[in-house]
């Protein structure tokens, strides 16, 4: 019976011919990170080494840098252990990222890999071909053990068809499946994202939706590698790697076929990212920050989208935007393009690599009564900042064009002149 | 949860309950080291203030789709500092399971469930077996078992991950 691209990294890892999905397995992991409460626990275990310190890597993005001395410590305690345990892949403020986007800068992520680590987001590697998951508990028996348990899941497949119009991005098209389908669409499954939009779409865009899959619920997120692929990786791995395709009589749970021809740009509201509405319903919906940057969208591509669109124009008075590259490759790429002036000319604060907003922690709060539209992954009550402030959630250019608008605005009005 | 079967008074929730509802970015998660009584105060302020005041230990949560949606935090080091002991759902978010089973704190899946009890009801749950039985209606519904010789039922069994590492470590010695 064929296997689809998630059975076969599994069975791959686990050392069987196949696996099927309810099956129990044991499977080698390739790469994880650490918190500082991992080691904490490996530490208080007597252990004295992690399973490979090559494929550990440790950075801290959340509150970076620390914005109080309590997240100072935990962070100062981090260090300590990545010395102690002689982790290889550390990246300190400056030379540091978001997770998800400073590790496979960094030669953390091939095909055909399987990858297991801290933050929900983890699934964003699929991008890249590799079965990747999020835990954080099971973190302390990975490091030590280099395995892992997984039940292994059915397989969802969305078939993304159709054209893709201008103004529309990878956000756009996870936005519409978590409206379409929920945010349980692919609950405890792997989701696949294929169809001639994915060929399609930038590194970026689809960087972007396997790493907002989280947000329909699913273990694995996964696309095929290709050329767009190998061209990023070359010269940040040498190691080997086996792609993975599925198999043309590979079982699925379910095949969506989502067809984005005349898609308007989608926007999720408050406080569930499945709340999903075309921008026209939302337009005209006043608000106080824009934040372009996250794990999902803190990428060039994305700034270079919210640049089109603020070239020659000014932020709003009564709007504040937040631009947070998600690395600082990303960061000095948007320098040397020229970026930092246009959205700085534009009225716009040019920010440091950090979560910071999006997760509630630092640099750029909401306080209570505030209304936030934002690139980030989430809008649940509270996310970032006060209970009683909100989150919407949209694309690079719809943010920007908001943000000049002053109100949530559509940025097919915004065509370039 | 080292026992076969646990009784308690039931709370109930309704969809989607993120992680950031239990363990909110504004409180706990601001203070890494808090210790976990004072961060577990946080839980559930923003959608139910008075909640986390009123927990006693051994209390049952009952709660729709979904439950645990979102973030990877160890939300359920929250619940669990506050003595709830079992969650059972409509459906829950997979890495909120994985980290509830990891701590030793069952979360049983039972379509049905939400509409099945009322809050300050007591249920009564045979984890083997999968049995929910209401102390005060009689009601019985059946939650999804997991499979005994299963990863995540061993770990239960054990009391969580950490016991389970231990116990190893010291075979290994």
């Amino acid at each position: 019976m064929g296997m689809t691209m998630v059975e076969k990294i599994l069975a791959r890892h686990a050392g069987l011919e196949s696996v099927v999905p309810g099956q129990y397995v044991w499977a080698k992991v390739d790469e994880t990170n650490a918190m500082f409460d991992t080691f904490e626990d490996i530490e208080k275990l007597g252990v004295k080494e992690v399973f490979d310190r090559r494929k550990v890597y440790c950075v801290s993005d959340h509150s970076a840098p620390p914005a109080n001395i309590s997240t100072a410590e935990t962070v100062k305690e981090l260090r300590e252990y990545v010395k102690k345990y002689h982790i290889a892949n550390w990246y300190e403020y400056g030379r540091h990222g978001i997770v998800h986007q400073v590790n496979p800068e960094k030669g953390f992520v091939r095909p055909g890999e399987l990858i297991a680590m801290i933050d929900s987001h983890s699934t964003t590697y699929g991008a890249f071909n590799a079965a990747s998951c999020a835990i954080y508990m099971d973190a302390v028996y990975l490091l030590i053990n280099g395995e892992l348990w997984f039940k292994v899941p059915e397989t969802v497949q969305f078939n993304v068809t159709g054209r893709l119009p201008a103004w529309c991005m990878g956000k756009d098209i996870i936005l519409r499946i978590a409206g379409d389908y929920g945010t349980e669409a692919a609950l405890y499954k792997a989701a696949e994202f294929t169809g001639p939009v994915i060929r399609n779409l930038s590194l970026a865009g689809r960087w972007t939706i396997c790493n907002m899959a989280a947000e329909i619920g699913c273990k694995f997120a996964i696309m095929e590698a290709d050329e767009k692929v190998y061209d990023f990786l070359k010269g940040r791995t040498d190691l080997p790697f086996t792609p993975v395709s599925p198999d043309p009589d590979a079982r699925y749970a379910q095949i969506y076929q989502v067809d984005v021809t005349n898609m308007s740009p989608q926007v999720a509201c408050p406080h569930d990212p499945s709340n999903v509405k075309p921008v026209e319903e939302c337009r005209g919906i006043p608000f106080h920050q824009a934040v372009i940057g996250s794990c999902t969208n803190g990428r060039v591509e994305d700034f270079e989208m919210a640049c089109r669109i603020l070239r020659g124009r000014t932020v709003h008075p009564d709007v504040r935007l937040l631009a947070i590259p998600a690395s600082m490759e990303v960061w000095r790429d948007c320098m040397r393009a020229g970026y930092f002036d246009i959205l700085t000319e534009a009225g716009a604060l040019v920010c440091h690599p950090t979560c910071g907003p999006c997760a509630g922690q630092h640099l750029g709060v909401l306080a209570s009564g505030e209304r936030c539209v934002s690139t980030t992954n989430r809008n649940f009550q509270g996310r970032m900042g006060s209970p009683h402030s909100e989150v919407y959630l949209a694309s690079p250019a719809t943010v920007a064009a908001s943000a000049v608008a002053g109100m949530i605005a559509d940025p097919r009005d915004f065509l370039e002149v | 949860m080292r026992q076969a079967i646990v009784e308690g008074k039931v709370w109930k929730f309704g969809d989607n309950i993120s992680t950031d509802l239990m363990m909110p970015g504004f409180g706990a998660m601001s203070s890494p080291d808090m210790d976990l009584r004072e961060a577990a105060k946080f839980c559930m302020r923003a959608n139910r203030p008075d909640w986390a005041e009123q927990v006693s230990p051994g209390d049952i949560i009952i709660a729709g789709r979904n439950f645990g949606c979102g973030s990877s935090r160890p939300a359920a080091k929250l619940l669990k500092a506050l003595g709830i002991q079992l969650v059972v759902t409509e459906s829950a978010a997979r890495i909120f399971f994985r980290n509830s089973i990891n701590l030793g704190m069952a979360v049983i899946t039972c379509p049905g469930v939400r509409d099945a009890f009322a809050e300050g009801e007591h249920i009564r749950v045979n984890m083997e077996t999968g049995e929910i039985r209401g102390v005060e209606s009689g009601q019985i519904l059946w939650g999804e078992a997991l499979p005994p010789d299963s990863p995540p039922a061993q770990i239960l069994r054990a009391g969580g991950l950490i016991p389970i590492l231990e116990k190893r470590l010291r075979k290994t010695e």
